[in-house]
């Protein structure tokens, strides 16, 4: 169960400001049904820009409503540029702090105070910048990266927390880790892919690393293990000794020779066992 | 305010009466069935009784009945037993909607070199049983197919799986951890080589576990330790919920009939009522192959934890397929596996009855949802939107 504040259940219980606004000077929406939540913002700005009146609607979870009405609660009567100011970590701490797996709730709320002002003002919302790295969500490396730095970051659960990147499959969480890591030591940041390595040198690095440090753990059970050829990222390695007829082989080699490799070498490896 | 508890599914009220089986065994007789005194000793023999009843409820051999602390340990016991028997047998048959038990089992091992073939459902969450058949190879390990759903209480063709098995000489395991107590297991009937149980999900206590092994089936232990359970599962016998387990195993097994028709008669009241009072709402889940204390209906264009919180105000309780009820960011793996639309599947609510369910209790959630789901919708910015163009 969530440990919500007596604030974040009274304005899910009691939402202010739900409802649409007939004629709005700006509107955000953000958010889908798929996503699993959606807000709409509608604003009435009067003519000295102080926003006169504010409704919502949104889809979503007790923290999602509750952020969105805590957001309408919060502009209403500011002008348009102190509301433009207002942050995720304002929101949550208007409601007494969010669960951490909830922080996301406070970012659609910004995200869609952002849009209606974009909307106000007669501007586009930026067209979707960078590439996508979670796939699951449609969420870019730019919008990581943003966040990453706003937020302060430094995990990749954390990412997850504020803009749902990482919450589906989990097949971007390196790319995301990558990001992070780079924010944090921005001279470090790699210009475009990460150097190529000859075959040459991929191979001798292979040799280098089973000698070093693969061999050396093997033999401690009798057994050992022999670089066959390289191929591409396929490695192909014969098992030696007491190695070659055990029956979880397989997982040592999956596990141990491949992590290593991986680790040590070029992260694509896939090592390969040639029988006999 | 006395909760309304429809969550049955994730636990049981413990039954008074097992209660009070289990009671002298914490403070008055604690002794360790193990021991060669009198006061130890003669536990062994409450241990004996229990076990015939939990034998009994789903007509086994009581030396086929494993003791251990929840249906978790139950079904990695199982599959770590069969892929240890046969250590050349590299490959698993379960489900798409499989209970994490077993799922995240399965996903585990097939990171660590096992092959798992996940076994699709339809739409109304029946097995694809000719994929399953097309899959069985000459190196699978052990099929594991639930027994029931937990999610939606759609039961699956376990003993027909389980005879086919059988023909090919693979190991099958079916979770029954839903299906105990509710409705007829009978091991004799089926080719099953192994079952798991749970205590809790049938008015027994937490912690304790059934693990029922077929004489003849190839067995390695998981907990390795002492000679408790003869060797099949080390540690020290939890005594107290054993007997309770016991007592519950009775219980369930006299209920099962009309106590049972009793549950459906009310599920399927709440059911009716929900479907015909609230407008776009789906029933997850095939209507006949189903667990009769089950139901799980989802709402269009609202979120489930919203649902339950406004619940959990009115003191119903009751559980969601949402993601944002469990943390993760997406809607269960097994309304996925259904196939039911996004727009759906975030707004599930999953009711689940017992024996304590009452007709008054019933009548005040068929009371409640229609406004409730009203209130939120009206919130919702799909909600006039889209309804309009969805009479489909």
């Amino acid at each position: 169960m969530w440990e919500y504040t007596d604030k974040v259940r009274d304005h899910f219980l009691h939402p202010r400001n739900v409802g649409e606004i007939a004629t709005p000077d700006g509107v955000g929406e953000v958010g889908s049904m798929a996503c699993g939540d959606a807000l709409k913002l509608m604003l009435k700005v009067d003519e000295g820009g102080r926003i006169a009146d504010v409704k919502f609607q949104t889809f979503g979870c007790a923290s999602a409503i509750a952020s969105s009405s805590a957001l309408t609660e919060m502009i209403m009567g500011k002008t348009v540029e102190e509301a433009e100011k207002i942050t995720n970590d304002d929101i949550a701490a208007y409601l007494g702090g969010l669960p951490k797996e909830k922080m996301h709730c406070s970012v659609m709320g910004k995200d869609a105070l952002k849009k209606a002002i974009l909307h106000y003002r007669g501007l586009e919302a930026p067209e979707i910048e960078g590439n996508i790295v979670c796939e699951c969500f449609g969420v870019t490396d730019k919008a990581i990266e943003s966040s990453v730095r706003e937020n302060k970051l430094k995990y990749v659960d954390e990412v997850t927390n504020y803009i749902k990147a990482g919450g589906g499959c989990g097949q971007c969480h390196d790319a995301i880790q990558e990001i992070v890591d780079r924010v944090y030591k921005k001279t470090e940041a790699p210009a475009g892919p990460e150097k190529k390595l000859t075959n040459i040198e991929k191979i001798k690095m292979i040799e280098e690393t089973l000698e070093r440090e693969i061999k050396p753990a093997l033999e401690k059970d009798g057994g050992s293990i022999e670089l066959v050829d390289v191929d591409g990222n396929a490695v192909y390695v014969k098992l030696i000794g007491t190695c070659a007829t055990c029956a979880a082989s397989e997982l040592t080699l999956k596990n141990y020779v491949e992590n290593k490799l991986r680790e040590l070498v070029a992260p694509a490896l896939v090592v390969e066992e040639v029988k006999k | 305010m006395k909760a309304i508890y429809l969550d049955n599914n994730a636990t049981t009220r413990v039954a008074p009466a097992v209660v009070e089986e289990m009671t002298p065994y914490f403070s008055e007789y604690y002794g360790n069935p193990s021991s060669m005194h009198t006061f130890g000793g003669m536990l062994g023999k409450k241990i004996v009784e229990a076990r015939e009843k939990v034998a009994d409820l789903i007509n086994a051999d009581p030396d086929e009945i494993i003791f251990t602390s929840c249906g978790t340990e139950s079904d990695s016991t199982a599959i770590y037993a069969a892929l240890q028997s046969y250590p050349k047998k590299r490959h698993i048959i379960t489900t798409r909607v499989e209970h994490p038990a077993v799922k995240n089992l399965c996903e585990h091992l097939a990171k660590t070199g096992y092959r798992v073939s996940w076994v699709p459902v339809d739409r109304e969450g029946r097995l694809d049983i000719d994929y399953l058949y097309d899959h069985m190879a000459d190196d699978t390990a052990i099929i594991s197919v639930m027994w029931a759903n937990n999610e939606t209480g759609v039961i699956f063709p376990v003993e027909q799986v389980a005879h086919a098995a059988a023909e090919r000489g693979i190991v099958f395991h079916t979770d029954a951890v839903q299906a105990g107590g509710k409705v007829p297991v009978d091991v004799r009937k089926s080719n099953v080589s192994m079952l798991s149980l749970s205590g809790h999900k049938f008015h027994g206590p937490k912690g304790v576990g059934v693990l029922y092994v077929k004489k003849g089936t190839k067995f390695a232990p998981f907990l390795i330790g002492g000679h408790q359970e003869k060797g099949r599962r080390g540690g020290t016998e939890n005594v107290a919920s054993i007997i309770g387990l016991g007592k519950a195993a009775g219980m369930a097994k006299k209920e099962l009939g009309s106590e049972m028709d009793r549950v459906r008669g009310l599920r399927d009241r709440l059911e009716a009522h929900i479907l015909e009072n609230i407008p776009n709402t789906l029933l997850n889940g095939s209507r006949e192959n189903r667990l009769p204390n089950t139901l799980s209906v989802s709402f269009e264009y609202v979120e489930g934890e919203s649902i339950l919180l406004m619940l959990d105000q009115l003191g119903i309780c009751a559980s969601s397929g949402s993601a944002c009820t469990s943390g993760t960011l997406e809607p269960s793996h097994v309304l996925r596996a259904l196939g039911v639309p996004f727009t759906a599947a975030h707004g599930s609510i999953r009711f689940s009855l017992s024996t304590y369910t009452t007709r008054e209790e019933i009548d005040v959630v068929c009371e409640q949802m229609p406004p409730l789901i009203e209130r939120l919708r009206t919130m919702s910015p799909f909600w006039k939107k889209e309804a309009s163009c969805s009479i489909l």
